[in-house]
């Protein structure tokens, strides 16, 4: 073999290099990443890391290279793919360098949604001092020096969970924070409104200015340096730091022509099949990735959480192997089963600890406590009264328990007894 | 084999409970306990998959003759 590529040096990418060499994969792996930063960690970037002083930026390095920091790779950072080309032989670089592969990892992630133009006069919002999106270490970088030096309110645009942690660590810094939501109630859609109102009593005892049902709509500027907002509704709010957190757009343009499936808006990302194989030498892992979930109907989703990356980086590398028919020096291949986990993710703000595994429905049911409380686990149901979805505050032992009734497809009785 | 928790790390999201409950339990006061800090070979497959889905990389193992 002329060698593997893995293009996204960030958690899937990094964990999909892992997992060939635990394979035993012997040959050279090539790892392509935009940032020039090694590998490292994204969510501490919205909580310690900004509250923090003390977090210090090696003990973000990713476990894989953190323990072996070579992993017998040869390194592409501060490095696009351009295109993906040839039959899907060919990785072309940023450099001009091209890179001839048998097998590739498209792990290339997401990037934040920006602002529309007209809300800065034609500007983009990272030509404006005091706009900040948070993806990346040095976005994070800016950000914590910019709450730290804020002289003026904090405005967080999109009560998302990004924008939660925001707003939730700028006020542990004692930031004044409006944070704004164009829902009625945020993560509506990954959860349900009910979840959703829990998240904005939480900010608003907190001292958080909650604005549901409007958007930033113009940003006021003096100098190039941002000084206030307009909110859709008219209102006028005085703004030393804008953090836009409205969603993030699947790293997939370069793939454009390679005859990959990539969809777009509500199908947007890298296509594959229940083995995370996108074509017959490619697999996509981690967010990039639209994949099928049998236990939600065969609904296909992107599923943006840090598990999902972990995981399906490590599989998605045992699978490109299996596709290749790839043999280990004892002649002995690689099997895979398809890959359908329960999604899982955590959200920690202020006191609270939130995860929520599975999908949310339209029956959703509280099964221990209450919203108002510290503590609560609420459970979500489908077809046949099985359990779809379970979110946990404060409760990490059902939100692992919950996660495992789902696999098993509990019903609600069992889910009562189980978690009530 | 040994399993070592930085519990300044550790902030029980459980993940490990999930996957290899006869070493890791986090119990109703949200602490994790380590059931067995010297599981056997049968379960080292299962607790290196804790160490690698720990989201606070918080897990370790020291490599010992046992």
């Amino acid at each position: 073999m002329t060698g593997l590529v893995v293009v996204g040096a960030s958690l899937a990418g990094v964990h999909a290099a892992e997992g060939l060499r635990r394979a035993g994969f012997d040959g050279p792996i090539h790892l392509v990443g935009a940032e020039s930063h090694r590998p490292y960690d994204r969510p501490p970037l919205s909580k310690d890391f900004l509250t923090d002083e003390q977090v210090d930026e090696n003990r973000l390095v990713l476990r894989p290279v953190a323990e072996d920091g070579a992993l017998d790779l040869t390194w592409h950072l501060g490095t696009r793919a351009v295109a993906l080309s040839n039959d899907h032989g060919n990785v072309e670089l940023s450099s001009g360098e091209t890179l001839a592969a048998d097998g590739v990892v498209v792990a290339t992630g997401c990037r934040p949604r920006r602002l529309p133009l007209s809300t800065f006069e034609g500007r983009d919002q990272s030509d404006v001092d005091g706009v900040v999106s948070l993806r990346t270490l040095n976005d994070a970088r800016e950000l914590r020096h910019r709450l730290r030096s804020a002289d003026g309110p904090v405005v967080v645009c999109g009560a998302g969970f990004i924008g939660a942690e925001v707003a939730a660590s700028a006020r542990q810094l004692g930031c004044e924070v409006v944070m704004v939501e164009v829902a009625d109630a945020p993560l509506a859609r990954v959860l349900d409104a009910e979840a959703g109102m829990a998240v904005v009593d939480l900010h608003r005892r907190h001292g958080v200015d909650v604005r549901l049902g409007v958007g930033v709509d113009h940003g006021h500027t003096d100098g190039g340096r941002l000084t206030a907002v307009t909110l859709s509704d008219g209102t006028e709010l005085a703004c030393a730091v804008l953090v836009v957190g409205i969603g993030v757009i699947p790293n997939t343009e370069w793939l454009e022509g390679s005859g990959l499936t990539v969809g777009s808006g509500s199908d947007d990302g890298v296509l594959v099949d229940d083995r995370c194989r996108a074509a017959p030498s490619v697999v996509a892992v981690g967010d990039v990735a639209r994949r099928p979930h049998r236990r939600f109907g065969g609904t296909t989703m992107r599923v943006e959480q840090w598990d999902n990356a972990v995981a399906m980086g490590g599989y998605g590398a045992k699978s490109l192997l299996a596709a290749l028919e790839w043999r280990g020096n004892d002649g002995e291949g690689v099997v895979v089963e398809p890959f359908d986990p329960v999604p899982w993710f955590w959200s920690d703000q202020y006191d609270r600890k939130i995860q929520f595994a599975g999908i949310a429905t339209d029956d959703p049911e509280i099964v221990q406590g209450s919203e108002g409380d510290r503590q609560f686990v609420r459970a979500y149901f489908g077809d046949e009264d099985r359990v779809l979805g379970v979110l946990a505050w404060n409760r990490p032992r059902q939100a692992i328990i919950g996660r495992q009734l789902i696999e098993a497809g509990a019903d609600r009785a069992t889910v009562h007894d189980r978690l009530g | 084999m040994k399993v070592v928790v930085d519990f300044d790390l550790c902030e029980s999201n459980a993940v490990c409970m999930g996957i290899a409950p006869e070493v890791f339990e986090v119990r109703d006061d949200d602490f994790l306990y380590i059931l067995d800090e010297h599981p056997g070979p049968e379960l080292h497959d299962k607790v290196r998959e804790a160490v690698e889905r720990c989201p606070k990389q918080a897990i370790s193992l020291e490599e010992t003759d046992a």
